[in-house]
């Protein structure tokens, strides 16, 4: 026995390695044959490698526990790699560059002269509520007009195969040391498939990160000094944190590290005494970075940061009121962004979204309840949502409710069928369903890393690709079919 | 590098030490208790004195017996000084500085916490405990091993080479104090009974009986051990090396001139002491000095490196085994 693509299940269903049951797409017809060519016990062996490789190379994300504090669980990793045709990825980073230029034009207007609200693009109202809008931050200028240096977009693909992108996480987006690994321990595990096909590579992201902040620094200096600040190791994407940090040559630092002098310049306390620092790629959320300013309980702030940063003696990144433009209301507008500022047609096209603020489309949401996904604006990971079609009727008329109370709060869209891919499940292959998360990269350029990390739901049927609720992922492979 | 990375390697390194004396000093109370009568015995309170847990452990217990004595010790996480609850600070420090350390090092710790903690309270029955003990010895020795085989030897080294020997230098000043306590005469002519088997078993819970056979020869006479353990720089637990391997440590680190002189000083004064023709009450005043220098070296090298509050020393500096009649 070994996986037989015969018996693969493509019904209804995008699947992005095969166009029907044992038909292969033409790029990845190689990789199919491959897999089943191997035995069972071959396959039972790669596992095995491949559960070494996770182990010895200390992959883990922490699961908070009562017990033990915390425990590092093993990424859950899948062996059969996603792969995106180059031609078609090309596209895709083309317009995930466009989103997120627009996007910080967008916020940079938004904390000057507001001009996309009073020339009524945008309705001036959704700011007014918008919990991500800081005040402290209306007229600072950061270096080369950038608030979100790093962005984490999802994507997604419907049944007809269109990529939507389904949010962009301006705050702190998490994953990417993840995509980093899986690539390593892929070339541990296969190889010989490395040899034969040409894989775009991944592994510059931490030098085109450190080039990023290196290019938003206050000072004029050749070596910035850059820190990755990590709210501790009970968080759980501290192994991201100790990683992009070792891989950039740049100091960990927890909030205790750092210190703001009278001259409003950042130091960190190092055995030589004090160090300053130039830029902050901070993975703290906007209110527990400086306790001075926001909220004042907060342990793991820095107090007077945000002092340096509005005088400009730091960097941090991504900046502070960043995530106003991550609010899923304000996410429906991005399409019009886009025209407005750079006057051009998007080139990834969003998930079709229903303004709940909107007196026509809440109508609407409210009659089709049953078929729509209702979304809080400002949760991520999945919280607060109302699956429509899977709901309860008394969770349906919750939201209701909900909706009926504060509007401006709830958007809804389509419940989206995501494609599939192959993924083992004991020595088969069956189908799960996947996205996909790049990160954009801007500072003086912008830099989109190759494919991203594909998150597979390891359940059956299950679109829940979140790695604390049973969330796995696969190594994504971009690749030149031309050169095939 | 960062204040708050060297402080937690220098804990981390402390705890690890402190842990293993600790398991040494209750096996060889053991041995120890075996040769002698029942008539001499020195029973379980002196090693309460070296850890200078005597509040904490009458306010729990009554009398201290082997029983209790070795629970408190060994496994009770009540005691912040008992070697599962050191194990676990070693452990928690490890675990914040796991990037900096090779990262079998942090496994290493992590592992010897949880064999400590699935191994107890069953590793503390009688016929098992000699080896539950020896083997928490020879897991230290391991990780001390490895540090040494595989980090790299920068100042991050030197501060865990630092918290190793301060912390080692303070168990044999303990030692020495509570040991010589009913070993030495009040007056010369009076020996003590049994008095060289007590003399072997100090050394050996330092691990130091062979290297008092190599370099002394002869009988294990109380002068001769005091110099072996005190000033023979050449054996690696006793007060003179250690306190030399933290002026060593000390001469690469930045911003160390007062902190070198601090140490050299302590190294003159011990190597210049007449340990052998002490008397009870002079080598007691003499190893209260020691403690006292000692514990100064310590602040000094916590306020020139660790200095941020947030991290100053939280963990609480033990009592020195007569507590009661020193004032700190």
């Amino acid at each position: 026995m070994s996986i037989r693509w015969r018996d693969y299940q493509v019904k209804g269903f995008y699947d992005e390695l095969l166009r029907g049951t044992g038909r292969p797409r033409s790029w990845a017809r190689r990789l199919c044959r491959y897999f089943s060519s191997l035995k069972d016990d071959d396959l039972r062996e790669r596992q095995t490698a491949a559960e070494v490789a996770i182990r010895s190379m200390g992959i883990t994300f922490t699961v908070y526990s009562e017990e033990d504090g915390s425990i590092d669980r093993a990424w859950p990793f899948d062996l059969i790699p996603r792969v995106i045709p180059s031609r078609e990825w090309n596209i895709i980073e083309q317009g995930l560059c466009q989103r997120v230029q627009a996007l910080n034009l967008f916020i940079d207007d938004i904390y000057h002269e507001q001009k996309i609200l009073k020339d009524g693009v945008i309705p001036a109202e959704i700011l007014a509520d918008s919990k991500n809008f800081r005040t402290q931050c209306i007229e600072v200028s950061p270096p080369q007009g950038v608030w979100a240096h790093i962005c984490g977009s999802d994507l997604v693909r419907d049944k007809d195969g269109t990529v939507y992108v389904l949010e962009d996480n301006l705050r702190v987006p998490s994953g990417v040391s993840y995509m980093l690994e899986n690539r390593l321990v892929m070339k541990r595990v296969f190889p010989e498939l490395f040899s034969h096909y040409a894989i775009h590579p991944v592994d510059d992201y931490p030098f085109k990160l450190y080039e990023t902040l290196a290019s938003v620094a206050p000072r004029r200096r050749e070596r910035p000094e850059i820190v990755v600040l990590t709210p501790g190791i009970y968080n759980s994407a501290y192994f991201e944190h100790t990683y992009l940090a070792q891989q950039m040559g740049a100091e960990l630092v927890e909030s205790s590290d750092l210190v703001v002098g009278k001259d409003d310049c950042v130091y960190m306390r190092t055995i030589e005494g004090l160090s300053r620092v130039d830029v902050i790629y901070r993975r703290i959320d906007d209110l527990f970075l400086d306790p001075e300013v926001f909220r004042p309980d907060s342990m793991i702030g820095v107090p007077g940061l945000m002092r340096a940063w509005l005088k400009g003696k730091v960097t941090l990144a991504n900046a502070p009121g960043a995530g106003v433009a991550d609010d899923k209301v304000v996410y429906a507008f991005v399409p019009k962004m886009i025209k407005y500022y750079l006057d051009q047609d998007p080139i990834l096209p969003n998930v079709p979204t229903f303004l709940c603020i909107d007196k026509t489309e809440r109508d609407h949401v409210l009659a089709n309840l049953d078929k729509l996904v209702v979304k809080p604006a400002n949760e991520s990971g999945g919280y607060g949502m109302l699956v429509g079609p899977q709901a309860s009727q008394e969770e349906r008329e919750q939201f209701v409710r909900l909706i009926r109370r504060d509007p401006r709060n709830y958007i809804a869209q389509p419940l989206l069928t995501l494609s599939t891919t192959p993924t083992l499940v004991g020595q088969r292959a069956d189908p799960r369903h996947v996205d996909l998360r790049p990160f954009i990269l801007t500072g003086k350029e912008q830099y989109v890393t190759m494919g991203g990390l594909t998150r597979v739901a390891l359940r059956k049927g299950s679109t829940i690709v979140n790695s604390s609720q049973g969330g796995g992922s696969k190594d994504t492979w971009i690749i030149d079919e031309e050169a095939q | 590098m960062l204040s708050r990375v060297a402080a937690r390697i220098y804990w981390m390194a402390r705890y690890l030490e402190r842990s293993e004396n600790t398991a040494r000093i209750v096996n060889v109370n053991v041995n120890l208790l075996l040769d002698l009568p029942r008539s001499v015995a020195v029973g379980w309170q002196p090693l309460i004195d070296i850890t200078g847990s005597g509040k904490l452990f009458h306010r729990l217990f009554r009398a201290p017996r082997q029983q209790n004595v070795v629970r408190f010790l060994i496994a009770d996480q009540r005691n912040p000084g008992s070697l599962l609850s050191c194990l676990s600070q070693a452990r928690e420090n490890a675990r914040a500085v796991r990037d900096v350390i090779p990262r079998e090092a942090w496994e290493a710790v992590n592992s010897l916490y949880m064999a400590a903690k699935s191994g107890l309270p069953g590793g503390l029955a009688h016929s098992r405990r000699h080896d539950f003990l020896n083997g928490m010895i020879a897991r230290s020795q391991y990780i001390t091993g490895l540090l040494a085989g595989t980090m790299l030897h920068d100042a991050g080294y030197d501060f865990l080479r630092m918290g190793r020997n301060l912390e080692r230098a303070d168990m044999t000043s303990r030692i020495v104090d509570v040991r010589s306590d009913n070993l030495l005469p009040d007056q010369p002519e009076v020996l003590p009974p049994f008095e060289l088997i007590q003399w072997m078993s100090v050394l050996r819970s330092l691990s130091a009986y062979q290297s008092y056979q190599q370099t002394e020869q002869g009988p294990v006479m109380g002068g001769a051990v005091l110099r072996v353990l005190l000033q023979n720089a050449r054996f690696p637990r006793s007060f003179a090396h250690c306190v030399g391997e933290v002026q060593q440590c000390l001469r690469d680190l930045p911003r160390s001139r007062d902190l070198v002189a601090e140490a050299l000083a302590l190294s003159e004064h011990v190597a210049e002491a007449p340990v052998e023709t002490m008397n009870k009450r002079d080598l007691q005043r003499f190893i209260d000095r020691l403690q006292r220098k000692l514990g100064q070296l310590h602040n000094a090298i916590s306020e020139t490196y660790f200095a941020p509050p947030a991290h100053k020393e939280k963990i609480s500096r033990r009592a020195s085994p007569r507590a009661a009649v020193r004032v700190e």
